[in-house]
């Protein structure tokens, strides 16, 4: 699905990202923890295609293709989805009209006819009842004045919606009560398939007991130190961070 | 000889060509000596500080219309909003085309303001309403000097008037350079409710200068929906003079759309004469490579506890720019009044600009009023989020800026007004909006 080699990534000439490898196979879940500035988000950024950062060395490679020189929007058609850390308020455009864009461009992309629009409605149905999302709230204004838990269901809403191949969920935890952390956690394991794989970015080894990873990896300086499986986030969240980094300079 | 003198030389011949009766006569001879006096506006004068009319002034207009000039509806039908049944009242260089024209004396009248000139039934109407809301500015007086065609529309009280009015003009390039000077006036008598939409529209390359001047007065408790399509081609240009005198309880409304022409000026003005009135002045531009556009608003609060709502949105590509001048006046009686106004600009480009300067002049001391002006760039945040959903750079763009002028679109009464503002706007940005606004 993903395989990332020796990526090297920098803003504004301070390497960020020095050094990444990562394969990640349909069906799996990889969890991604780490210290703050350790470049989780940006490596969630540069796979999803943000032009601020730039690749200094290595490749992105989805299902075969390099993926480097492509534009946000065509990482998307291709199923790269992006949950982000604080999704952006856009006043006059409402979460309708904005999921009815994306699908059809994302249609349009692959040669397909808009999507019908009795179609479009019954999804937005089933996949607003998933995330437990009020009818009312869908003609709002894309995440303006909605709450921390709020925006981080739409962000999961969307993916639902856009049925990705490579979901990455950046920080989706943060901000959340435990109701609304459990309502986003079990939005996700329903969308999860054999086909799917998700990377979920996370601090907290609280969101892990939700969404079970197959492997969790530890970010630090640009590059993962560490990897293991679920018992490294349960080890890293009794013992934190400290330890891996006298590892390291050890 | 230059413009200014080209017109004053042929004020006499245009007198003698014109069967008028004595009122009317007295009124353009005292114009005429107004414009002689003032001339064209100039940046010396503060008021166009930040719009030249020197290339637009070079051309050698012709400024008597000709006969009109033959058009098939099938030609201009996309000029009008055709997917409704309305009056129109339509002038092909500046001549009244009957055939292309939906008038009527039903009960209201719709009309022409050559009839109403010299008409004997209209004589009150004019003796009470004719250039006394227009100002005595030179390029005012210059319209009234010349006025002669242009739309007469006199709603009496209690109509609710179904149909929209659309007033056209077109041009068809008969001429090298043409100059237009188009004269309407609108009365909406007690409880009545009409709604304007104008446009103006050059079919050839032939530079066009249209000096146009709009008087509406709006009786106790009337209401007027006044919308001004401006989408024009790169070698026309408009300066719109439109004054609102509004009777007690009445509401007044003007939404002007500009996206095209080469140099637009906006001088709109509502006079607030009289308790609990409302007036609101919305406004989206979007143009990009050299052009020009200039809104001047004026409104006079001049009695206690009314209303104004200004909003005007911008966006400027290339090397366009664009003028913000809100002038917002409350007279020391006019207590309770609350005055908003609100300029918000977008620069696509490093050289596109935008001069913005909101005036207050406020003696009446219990008073809400409020202004805010922004000049900013698309947010590329919001740019990044809606890509990475997998909406393209020239959708995404077009979506804020759809989103952007949302707030004016959403006052629109009419849908289908706002469905082809839509159409124009995504045309302009070259993509295709999936949804109705």
């Amino acid at each position: 699905m993903l395989k990332i080699n020796d990526l090297h990534a920098s803003v504004e000439d301070k390497a960020i990202l020095r050094g990444i490898n990562l394969e990640v196979k349909p069906g799996e879940v990889h969890a991604i923890m780490g210290p703050n500035g350790s470049g989780k988000s940006t490596l969630a950024s540069v796979v999803a295609g943000k032009e601020e950062y730039e690749v200094d060395k290595g490749e992105i490679i989805l299902n075969g293709e390099n993926i480097d020189e492509l534009a946000a929007e065509e990482r998307a058609h291709k199923g790269v989805f992006l949950s982000f850390q604080y999704p952006v308020e856009i006043p006059g455009v409402s979460v309708t009209n904005f999921m009815k864009t994306a699908i059809n461009e994302t249609r349009k992309a692959k040669g397909l006819d808009d999507m019908p629009a009795n179609e479009m409605l019954k999804m937005i149905r089933e996949k607003s009842e998933l995330l437990e999302i009020d009818r009312k709230f869908l003609s709002r204004s894309l995440n303006e004045g909605f709450s921390g838990g709020e925006k981080k269901r739409n962000e999961i809403f969307q993916m639902a919606m856009l049925e990705p191949k490579l979901a990455i969920l950046d920080e989706t935890d943060s901000g959340l009560d435990i109701d609304a952390l459990r309502i986003v956690a079990n939005g996700v394991n329903k969308l999860k398939s054999k086909d799917n794989a998700v990377i979920v970015i996370t601090h907290y080894q609280r969101l892990l007991d939700y969404i079970v990873p197959d492997y969790v990896h530890v970010l630090y300086n640009g590059r993962i130190v560490k990897s293991g499986t679920k018992e490294l986030a349960h080890e890293l969240e009794e013992k934190g961070y400290d330890w891996i980094k006298e590892e390291i300079n050890a | 000889m230059d413009l200014k003198d080209k017109l004053v030389s042929s004020f006499m011949a245009f007198e003698n060509s014109v069967d008028l009766d004595a009122p009317v006569h007295d009124v353009r001879s005292e114009a005429i000596k107004s414009f002689e006096d003032k001339g064209f506006p100039t940046k010396r004068n503060e008021a166009w500080k930040y719009t030249s009319l020197n290339t637009v002034l070079k051309h050698d207009y012709s400024v008597f219309p000709k006969q009109e000039n033959a058009l098939e509806y099938s030609e201009i039908k996309k000029y009008f909003i055709h997917d409704i049944d309305s009056y129109k009242i339509v002038f092909v260089n500046g001549k009244y085309s009957s055939h292309l024209s939906q008038t009527t004396h039903d009960g209201i009248d719709v009309c022409l303001m050559s009839a109403a000139l010299t008409k004997p039934k209209y004589r009150l109407i004019i003796e009470n309403y004719f250039n006394k809301a227009a100002t005595k500015d030179s390029l005012s007086s210059l319209n009234t000097a010349f006025s002669q065609e242009g739309a007469y529309i006199h709603i009496p009280k209690n109509k609710v008037v179904e149909k929209p009015i659309q007033i056209l003009h077109f041009s068809t390039g008969n001429e090298s350079a043409l100059m237009l000077q188009p004269r309407n006036l609108i009365v909406v008598d007690e409880n009545s409710h009409v709604q304007i939409i104008e446009r103006h529209q050059s079919l050839t390359e032939n530079p066009v200068l249209t000096n146009s001047v709009t008087e509406i007065f709006t009786n106790k408790r009337a209401i007027v929906d006044y919308y001004k399509i401006q989408n024009d081609n790169h070698k026309a240009s408009l300066i719109d003079n439109t004054f609102i005198k509004q009777k007690r309880e009445s509401h007044a409304s003007v939404h002007t759309f500009s996206f095209g022409g080469q140099l637009t000026r906006n001088n709109l003005n509502f006079y607030q004469e009289g308790e609990r009135i409302d007036s609101t002045l919305k406004g989206v531009t979007i143009i990009g490579d050299k052009q020009h556009v200039d809104h001047n608003t004026l409104v006079h609060h001049i009695e206690p506890n009314c209303e104004s709502h200004q909003d005007y949105k911008g966006i400027f590509s290339d090397k366009s720019t664009g003028v913000f001048n809100g002038k917002v006046v409350v007279d020391k009686i006019a207590q309770k009044t609350n005055a908003f106004q609100a300029n918000n600009n977008i620069l696509l480009s490093d050289k596109a600009s935008i001069n913005t300067k909101p005036q207050l002049e406020i003696f009446a001391d219990d008073v809400k009023c409020s202004h805010g002006c922004t000049i900013g760039q698309l947010d590329e945040s919001a740019m990044f989020y809606m890509r990475s959903r997998g909406i393209p750079e020239k959708e995404a763009k077009a979506l804020l800026m759809f989103a952007f002028s949302n707030n004016v679109l959403d006052s629109v009464k009419i849908p289908e007004i706002k469905q082809r503002i839509t159409k124009i706007i995504a045309n302009k940005l070259g993509v295709n909006i999936g949804f109705d606004l």
